[in-house]
């Protein structure tokens, strides 16, 4: 831990005010930036609170002078997206279909995997789990065209089940890295005890590791819940009418072009997408950020 | 036979990942590129004809401006992120009262979805009812900033938009950082009379060499990702002046029916990520087996 | 009777790297086998591949008579304690023991008569409910055992179970483990760096380096006639002075000279026969050194050597002097009058020496 704070023994070459002074710059500082990055986010739930008369004459920033709620109402259920206008729920409720199963099943296999790899090394261990890592790193664009005409082969293009065998392919080297760097920390002796009380793999797995991984099983599932609720590319790839994920939906939304452009609509149902992640966030943000820092600093 | 299954269960509990990797990770690069080296069109050939799509994608001006706009964006996106980044964290490590509701506030646009923030960026940057319209409001008529729409400098405001995204990452990134550095380095440069800006340029920052390559890992492998963001702030446009590598190809494969120059832009993507990727990787991985 | 454990022959490569070479081992029921040696002998891999838990390269391995060589760990009728404890951290104490009768099938009552003696043996009782999170060092390696001896193996394996423990605790468990040894007439097999742990707890001692058996024996066998300098140097705190001289026959016997850098060569007599080569390298142990006049007996061969360094620990009182270019030991009573810089006459119990070759190292006596 840096302590940068600690009293100084050099002489002191600067004034008490001076040091107050810089203090107060510090916090003026952070408040300015707190406000850059809160300023979008106040600029959306303001906007949706507004009329549209309201928008074109008032100004960016202001507070409404009238709340009212029916932009998130036309947002929630009758906003076009394109032709149809049902607003966003269907397409909530499909992110949800797609990303629960998506999320549990890479997490399960990610924990499997891990505990494979961390714990019953065999030849070649090392080296499959190299290539899964590699596989995290890939622009998913190289795999688009393929995955397409595969996923029209096995006849579930189009449609939500199509989307969760996507989604936990791809998280598979993720979830895989993040249980394995969790399980290499844990003594393997445990599973020499286990082995010789006679337990077998599957039995190690139940009884000791899974009750020992709650952590690893947060920051794992809030990585994917979030990875699969964001996600864009997939979801319009591999989507059509019917199936397609909020993060579609609400980008058809914002680029209707049929009739008036309703800006508070919009900034509604930007903020109903963005909302389960953001709570998420809030909620548990530690396993949140642990997640972000293991999925970019390996070790 | 349970006796073998006993004795295999690691290795067919790991096969069936292990295959789905190898087929649609490896196995859907290799047909990419195979792909890329066809005459492909709206459907795919399997017909090797060289590098004729290749020629085409460095051929066709909208590659061009896509490329180019993959250096503008890739250069300022990195290097405002980390700066801002890193000027954050040590603002942050100064002993703040409120460290933890500020870190909250800093990285909350991680969470949230390109397309949500492109969203918000597209109305705030609106000409006719965003910014501008609020400073002419406050009495500058002939303010402009019309960034948005405008062909040369819309790109910007798509680096606007992703450092306000990520910066609140590279920050957590820095942040750790300077909290792993040994506390006792730190009050023997004290005691020696050190100013603490000194201390940050000349002992706590160079310690850091690891974050600052994986905050440019992490980053570099974002732009070149980009993709939801230019699809909601700007859809590419003006015409297709914000294209990026990853626009253009989804535009090849999914409206202009192109497979071939999909294909061989993808190729080029990937090649480029696996350049910045791949000897990182591996000196991490050896590092670790060591 | 036969053998409760029967290695034969056994061979473990990593790959092209032999870890273990040509092992061959027995021990009868009630042995306590210590294997011993510096770190990187193989002695934990081999108690790995006695327990199942390493495939070995070749060779044969049976415990109590039954062929194990590919069997799996758990039906080798066998249990272990490790160095790190293993406990499983979020089962309670009384769960880590019974864990193993539960994977069995092992119904509930008798699950629970055996949980009631074991802990009463090992005095745990209070500490049933505590995750291991809560207990110390030393209360960890108690639930450990406890875990080993309800299942009542065949064989007890033992993987350095002490070097996580502060010194005086360490002392406490090893007269605990001997004395479980002795109630319990337990077959174990027990690895260790600690060759003290060796001594006094084995019946058998098998001394490992570089993969290879270099001696196997009672600890008195080990102790007394190492079988080359590697033993004659690990075993045994101070350890055995290991001198270079020059033999030669003198008719009845061997003389001995020792040259010094200081004074005249120290010549002493060997009154066995033992037709050695020119150049050994002479071994003794400190404690066959003694003081002119405390000791007697028909090796004895006094000199007078000088003390470069007195040395007290309490009981004892060593003494350092400078002969064939080492540093000799010599452990005198403690009530010893000599003086660091003075000439003191030793006695050298000529008849424990032992000798070795000084290209091979080989014993020669």
């Amino acid at each position: 831990m840096t302590d940068l704070s600690m009293p100084q023994t050099q002489p002191r070459t600067q004034s008490a005010t001076g040091k107050i002074a810089l203090r107060w710059l510090l916090y003026v500082l952070l408040g300015l930036f707190a406000l850059y990055y809160l300023m979008p986010l106040f600029v959306m739930l303001t906007t949706s609170l507004k009329s549209l008369e309201e928008i074109r004459t008032g100004s960016l920033i202001s507070l409404p002078r009238e709340v009212s709620f029916d932009a998130w109402k036309t947002a929630w259920s009758g906003a076009c997206t394109g032709i149809q206008c049902e607003g966003l729920r269907p397409y909530f409720w499909n992110s949800v279909l797609i990303a629960v199963p998506a999320v549990f099943l890479s997490t399960l296999l990610g924990a499997l995997n891990g505990y494979v790899v961390a714990q019953w090394r065999f030849k070649g261990a090392n080296i499959i789990f190299s290539l899964m890592l590699f596989g995290c790193f890939i622009p998913f664009q190289v795999v688009l065209l393929p995955m397409a005409r595969l996923l029209g082969m096995m006849g579930i293009a189009g449609t939500i089940p199509g989307l969760i065998f996507v989604h936990v392919i791809y998280g598979l080297g993720f979830t895989t890295l993040f249980f394995r760097n969790y399980y290499v920390t844990i003594p393997s002796e445990l599973t020499k005890a286990a082995r010789v009380d006679g337990a077998g793999f599957m039995r190690i797995f139940w009884s000791i590791f899974l009750p020992l991984s709650l952590p690893i099983i947060v920051v794992t599932v809030i990585w994917q819940f979030t990875q699969i609720w964001n996600d864009f590319l997939f979801g319009v790839s591999f989507s059509q009418a019917g199936t397609q994920p909020v993060t579609v939906a609400l980008n058809n939304i914002v680029n209707s072009t049929t009739g008036v452009k309703e800006y508070n609509v919009d900034m509604a149902a930007a903020i109903i997408a963005g909302l389960p992640t953001l709570l998420v966030y809030v909620v548990a943000g530690k396993y949140f950020i642990r997640g972000l820092t293991a999925g970019s600093v390996k070790g | 036979m349970s006796e073998w299954l006993e004795n295999h269960l690691p290795k067919v509990v790991l096969a069936p990942s292990f295959i789905a990797v190898l087929i649609f990770v490896y196995g859907f690069i290799g047909w990419t590129a195979w792909v890329s080296l066809t005459r492909s069109k709206l459907l795919p050939k399997y017909e090797i004809k060289g590098f004729i799509q290749y020629e085409r994608l460095f051929d066709s001006p909208r590659w061009d401006t896509a490329i180019n706009n993959l250096y503008i964006f890739g250069a300022l996106f990195i290097v405002i992120a980390m700066v801002l980044g890193l000027l954050l964290a040590i603002l942050l490590d100064q002993k703040i009262r409120v460290e933890g509701a500020i870190r909250t506030i800093y990285l909350y646009p991680m969470a949230l979805s390109m397309i949500v923030t492109g969203t918000a960026w597209k109305w705030i940057l609106n000409p006719g009812l965003g910014i501008e319209s609020m400073v002419q409001g406050w009495g500058f008529p002939n303010f402009e900033f019309d960034w948005l729409v405008n062909p040369d400098y819309a790109i910007y405001t798509i680096v606007i938009a992703a450092i306000w995204q990520s910066s609140g990452f590279v920050m957590a990134l820095f942040l750790a950082g300077l909290r792993s550095v040994d506390g006792e380095i730190i009050k023997a440069a004290q005691v020696d009379g050190i100013p603490t800006w000194r201390i940050y340029t000349a002992i706590i920052i160079p310690s850091m060499a690891p974050i600052f390559l994986s905050a440019f890992i992490v980053l570099a492998h974002l732009a070149i990702k980009s993709f939801d963001l230019v699809i909601a702030l700007t859809g590419g446009g003006p015409g297709y002046a914000t294209d990026l590598p990853a626009t253009y190809m989804y535009a090849m494969a999914f409206s202009r029916g192109d497979i071939g120059q999909a294909a061989s832009s993808a190729m080029i993507m990937m090649l480029v990520v696996f350049a910045i990727v791949v000897p990182y990787l591996y000196s991490e991985l050896r590092a670790k087996n060591d | 009777m036969a053998p409760i454990l029967d290695i034969n022959k056994l061979y473990k490569n990593y790959g092209p790297v032999e870890i273990l070479k040509d092992i061959n081992i027995s021990i009868e029921p009630g042995d306590f086998l210590v294997l011993v040696g510096p770190s990187g002998c193989g002695k934990s891999t081999l108690l790995n591949c006695i327990a199942g838990l390493e495939e070995i390269t070749g060779g044969t391995l049976s415990i109590g008579g039954n062929d194990m060589t590919h069997v799996s760990p758990k039906d080798r009728d066998i249990a272990m304690v490790f160095q790190s404890y293993a406990l499983y951290p979020t089962m309670s104490v009384a769960k880590n023991i019974t864990f193993g009768m539960k994977v069995r099938g092992v119904d509930q009552a008798t699950q629970d008569a055996k949980l009631k003696d074991v802990a009463s043996l090992l005095q745990i009782e209070p500490l049933l409910n505590r995750r291991p999170s809560q207990l110390s060092g030393g209360q960890r390696q108690r639930v450990a055992m406890g875990r080993a001896l309800v299942r009542d193996p065949k064989l007890f394996l033992f993987d350095e179970p002490l070097s996580n423990l502060d010194a005086k605790l360490r002392v406490e468990m090893r007269t605990e483990i001997k004395k479980l040894h002795q109630t319990l007439d337990a077959s174990i097999v027990y690895v260790t760096h600690d060759q003290i742990e060796a001594m006094t707890l084995a019946t058998k001692i098998v001394v490992l380096k570089g993969g290879i058996v270099q001696q196997i024996g009672t600890p008195a066998e080990i102790y007394n006639n190492p079988a080359n300098l590697f033993v004659a140097d690990f075993m045994g705190s101070p350890a055995m002075n290991l001198i270079p001289a020059q033999a030669s026959n003198n008719g009845s016997g061997t003389q001995i000279s020792i040259a010094r850098e200081t004074g005249e060569t120290l010549v002493l007599n060997d009154a066995r026969d033992l037709s050695l080569p020119q150049d050994v390298i002479l071994g003794l142990r400190p404690e066959d050194i003694a003081e002119a006049g405390f000791r007697a007996g028909a090796g004895v061969q006094e000199a007078a050597c000088m003390v470069d360094m007195v040395e007290p620990a309490g009981a004892d009182t060593y003494v350092v002097s400078e002969l064939g270019g080492k540093q000799v030991t010599a452990r005198l009573h403690a009530e010893t009058s000599a003086q660091a810089g003075q000439m003191l006459n030793l006695a050298f119990d000529m008849s424990k020496v032992s000798y070795f070759a000084k290209e091979t190292g080989e014993r020669l006596n």
